[in-house]
């Protein structure tokens, strides 16, 4: 009696976690059911590399390089703020906080990561692109600039706490090793932990990338919306998730429209699920070769 | 020495890393707060929006949250449990639960707007539940599901061995073990999680927008197949829809400011569990 319901308990269980796997392949399967027939319409070559975003024209035209460009901009952008702000923040955390300031920074930290993107939006739009645009007197505060820093902010905390993981792991021998021979905390920071962190830290980077290029509302509300190439970091752009979120309320289910969009989003997700990938197999080496185990 | 002043410089320029992210989570604060607060008040939090959406308050948009949150959370609880429980307790390690685990962790690194054409083609299209609090429930669900998933997994590999085996010295069956031991002891770890993902479900945007949000609408969601309004959304149309964009801004700050307290909320409650954890372990 005992055994058939433990051996119903752990089919239970086993159908369910097999049932999350669902999804992704469910995502997956939409994506390419929905995003492959643009192709009957378009070719590949002139919907990647085609330099026109004019989906509602007559006859249109569907060219995504515009909206690529932007969101590589944007997400450039974004490492240039949080790759320093967020590895700094980290070291510092590991090496110099007090106890008591950790209790403090590192829940705030936290809570920067909590934040809606709504709300980053939200705080991008009505109080940092009016301030940058008298500034910098530039002709629109909404635009790849000012996204790439509210895009950083938001991946800053991202990039921190992995990378304070990261450095936790580093093994007290290797500090005190490098300091009897002598090495100051500094010397001993740049030439032994940050590089035994190494791997970690380029996790950290890499996922940083990944939550950047895939958020949505942050540029939707601040990047400005413009679908064409830009020139200077001044000019408002169309990341494609912005083109995404805008355009699919507008467009009639079935058109190629609405399947050229499903296309943008199984690149994007194409370009998100390998990050997550090289991030996976790089902290697994990480792992193997500071001797944690799996 | 130089060696000592270089030292200097490098540690001042972390001080300013961690200085410049601290900084910008207080301005966001402050700037929300400051304007935020001017607006809220008992009519904002309990009365429609009135008169082309500049006046009266958000009552419906704070409904249309709770509901949609709450049915995420009905969604992705027991599927992230029982998830977390076969990981941990039951699996053998080996190739697919590999597999398992790897696509969890790329289910939690998607984009969020492919989540929002995930339901829109899924529920909202084949299932046929419309745009609906179902069918965003549903999406916000599995957008919620890898972080139940891994907060319960950390709270369950927290458990020491020693326990689940007193327990099976003494007679008690695996499922007995999970039930009365290991449950128990990983709850605060697992409450903790859930609370985490309530924050960001709530929060959400980009899920909802074609599978469960309006703009505006009359009067209180009738079922789950009605449309809602949704605290996020609604600060998304305030900025970019509307005929009057400067008494939009300021419903929107109010809006900004109570997702804001919101998730101040609920990282408190998770600091606090956390806390108390930490403590009881230490004695």
């Amino acid at each position: 009696m005992h055994k058939l319901r433990e051996k119903i308990y752990r089919w239970i269980f086993s159908a369910l976690a097999f049932s999350c796997l669902i999804f992704l392949t469910g995502i997956v399967i939409v994506l390419f059911k929905e995003g492959l027939p643009v192709f009957g319409k378009v070719r590949l070559f002139d919907f990647l590399l085609g330099k026109f975003w004019y989906p509602t024209y007559d006859p249109p035209e569907f060219g995504i390089l515009p909206l690529i460009l932007a969101s590589f901009w944007v997400t450039i952008g974004a490492l240039v703020v949080c790759v320093p702000l967020g590895i700094g923040s980290a070291l510092y955390l590991n090496e110099l906080a007090s106890h008591r300031q950790r209790g403090i920074l590192k829940p705030t930290v936290e809570i920067l990561a909590s934040i809606p993107s709504i709300v980053y939006g939200f705080f991008g739009m009505a109080v940092l692109a009016p301030f940058l645009q008298d500034l910098l007197r530039i002709p629109i505060g909404l635009c790849a600039f000012t996204a790439s820093l509210v895009l950083g902010i938001m991946a800053t905390p991202t990039v921190c706490s992995i990378a304070e993981d990261a450095l936790s792991y580093v093994p007290r021998s290797f500090r005190e090793a490098s300091f009897a021979l002598g090495a100051n905390r500094w010397q001993t920071l740049v030439k032994v932990v940050i590089p035994a962190a190494g791997s970690g830290i380029s996790t950290a980077i890499i996922l940083g990338m990944s939550r950047a290029i895939g958020e949505t509302m942050t540029v939707l509300m601040v990047a400005g919306g413009a679908a064409v190439i830009p020139k200077s970091v001044f000019d408002p752009v169309r990341p494609m998730t912005a083109a995404i979120a805008a355009e699919m309320g507008e467009t009639p289910m079935g058109s190629t429209h609405y399947h050229a969009l499903f296309a943008i989003a199984l690149i994007l997700f194409s370009i998100t699920f390998i990050f997550n990938i090289v991030a996976e197999l790089i902290s697994r080496r990480y792992r193997l070769k500071l001797g944690l185990g799996r | 020495m130089k060696k000592e002043r270089v030292q200097k410089i490098g540690f001042f320029l972390l001080f300013l890393c961690m200085a410049i992210t601290v900084f910008s989570l207080v301005a966001i604060i402050y700037f929300v707060a400051s304007r935020g607060m001017q607006i809220i008040s008992w009519e904002f939090l309990t009365q429609a929006p009135r008169d082309g959406m500049t006046k009266g308050g958000v009552a419906p948009a704070i409904v249309g949250t709770f509901y949609l949150t709450l049915g995420a959370i009905l969604f992705s609880l027991p599927l992230g449990l029982a998830c977390a429980i076969y990981l941990c307790e039951y699996s053998p390690k080996g190739f697919i639960v590999n597999i398992i685990r790897i696509s969890i962790n790329n289910l939690a690194g998607v984009p969020s707007v492919v989540f929002g054409l995930f339901g829109l083609a899924i529920f909202v299209k084949f299932f046929g539940f419309g745009v609906s609090i179902l069918s965003g429930s549903l999406s916000l669900a599995i957008l919620a599901l890898p972080i139940i998933i891994s907060a319960t997994q950390e709270a369950l590999l927290a458990v020491p061995q020693s326990i689940r085996e007193a327990s099976l010295a003494l007679g008690a069956t695996k499922w007995q073990t999970i039930k009365k031991i290991v449950l128990p002891t990983a709850l605060p770890g697992i409450l903790t999680g859930v609370i985490l993902s309530v924050g960001r479900v709530a929060g959400e945007t980009a899920p909802i927008l074609f599978t469960a949000a309006a703009f505006y609408l009359r009067g209180y969601p009738k079922s789950i197949f009605s449309e809602v309004m949704a605290l996020p959304y609604h600060i998304y149309a305030l900025m970019t829809e509307g005929a009057h964009p400067k008494e939009q801004t300021v419903i929107a700050y109010g809006c900004s400011l109570l997702l804001l307290l919101l998730v101040l909320f609920v990282s408190f409650i998770a600091i606090v569990i956390r806390q108390r954890q930490r403590s009881l372990s230490h004695g």
